[in-house]
């Protein structure tokens, strides 16, 4: 298993990639979107396209009333980041079955945790109309000033819950 | 002013979208060159042991920020032609701290995830899940939250101009605050803070 790289390096290319991003679309990166596009599909799948777009927090992901994953620049974005991650650590003997949990917590534990904190980071990201990619990164590097809000507020309490979820990671 | 290409037509929409996977391909390597596939080290940033999230992060926004500036300076990137999040300041406040509790508890934040998923790790499966539920149930409580995501409009508007100053001089001003930042995060893993 090779050593990850540089921080400083992995940034600069992940900063070139979005500057990339800038120039060839004029847009930024993004994560959070992809899945509230793929939800929005399979809430229109099960309900109905009709009832679905009535719904003002669904209607701006359904083109025309329809859903469209596949036609969402985000969700195409999303599969190449999963191609792009497994070839990396593919390349760099990486590949691992496992769940990665702290040490005083089991396999278990970890998987019910790392649910609950997805629906948190969903809700909150959909509230912040955005993520650590498409809210931090991409807007903050445009020095909009939601997008800093987002940053300190994120940081801020990843912080000050830290001491709660100590037994977690530690 | 050339790009961006979509805008300009260099690009039409179908060659938008098949650009889309490959900037995520490297999107995602290189999260997983820098170790960001790997949720323990994600939560130790949280824990001032290992800053690496921090240092990723932000040599990525200080060289895509100075990169636009540039490029749009020597007028072959329209900055104003580049999509910029709109700010609501109090849902975004509230959202980020939302976020914060669960990118500590879930070790992952949604584009690593992904990564981490693809690497084999079930507990990326684990945050993948619960991602899709959260937005689920936001998209169910729409009509209680609605008032409340939709407050404090400020419209796309930048920091240097709520400041009253050049947008240069706000470049300059986050470079130095984040090589400030390194220089102090490195001193605070070596525990000399």
């Amino acid at each position: 298993m090779k050593r990850y790289s540089d921080p400083y390096l992995a940034g600069l290319g992940l900063g070139l990639v979005l500057l990339a991003a800038y120039v060839l679309v004029g847009r930024g990166l993004g994560a959070s979107g992809g899945f509230a596009s793929v939800v929005a599909a399979g809430t229109a799948a099960v309900e109905g396209t009709t009832r679905a777009s009535a719904s003002p927090a669904l209607a701006p992901y359904l083109v025309r009333g329809v859903a469209s994953p596949l036609g969402d620049w985000l969700v195409l974005e999303l599969a190449g980041v999963v191609v792009g991650g497994f070839c990396s650590a593919w390349l760099a003997g990486r590949l691992r079955r496992a769940v990665e949990h702290g040490p005083q917590v089991d396999a278990r534990q970890r998987m019910f945790v790392s649910i609950g904190g997805g629906a948190l980071m969903g809700f909150g990201a959909k509230l912040a109309r955005g993520c650590t990619s498409g809210q931090a990164l991409t807007g903050g590097a445009l020095l909009s000033v939601g997008s800093w809000i987002f940053i300190a507020t994120c940081f801020a309490s990843g912080y000050l819950f830290a001491p709660l979820a100590r037994r977690l990671w530690r | 002013m050339t790009a961006p290409f979509t805008e300009t037509g260099v690009l039409g929409p179908a060659g938008g979208l098949l650009v889309a996977p490959l900037i995520g391909f490297f999107f995602g390597w290189f999260l997983e060159r820098g170790g960001l596939g790997y949720a323990p080290k994600l939560a130790a940033q949280f824990y001032l042991t290992d800053l690496t999230v921090f240092k990723v992060m932000f040599t990525a926004l200080v060289t895509a920020m100075i990169g636009a500036f540039w490029l749009d300076r020597i007028g072959f990137l329209d900055l104003r032609l580049v999509y910029m999040p709109e700010t609501f300041a109090a849902p975004q406040a509230a959202g980020g701290v939302l976020f914060g509790a669960g990118f500590l508890f879930g070790g992952l934040c949604p584009g690593t995830s992904c990564v981490a998923a693809a690497t084999g790790r079930l507990d990326g499966l684990g945050v993948i899940a619960g991602m899709l539920a959260g937005v689920a149930a936001f998209n169910g409580a729409f009509p209680l939250v609605a008032d409340f995501y939709a407050s404090t409009p400020m419209g796309a508007v930048t920091i240097t101009e709520l400041a009253g100053v050049s947008r240069g001089a706000g470049v300059a001003i986050v470079t130095l605050a984040a090589i400030a930042g390194f220089a102090l995060a490195t001193r605070i893993e070596r525990g000399r803070v």
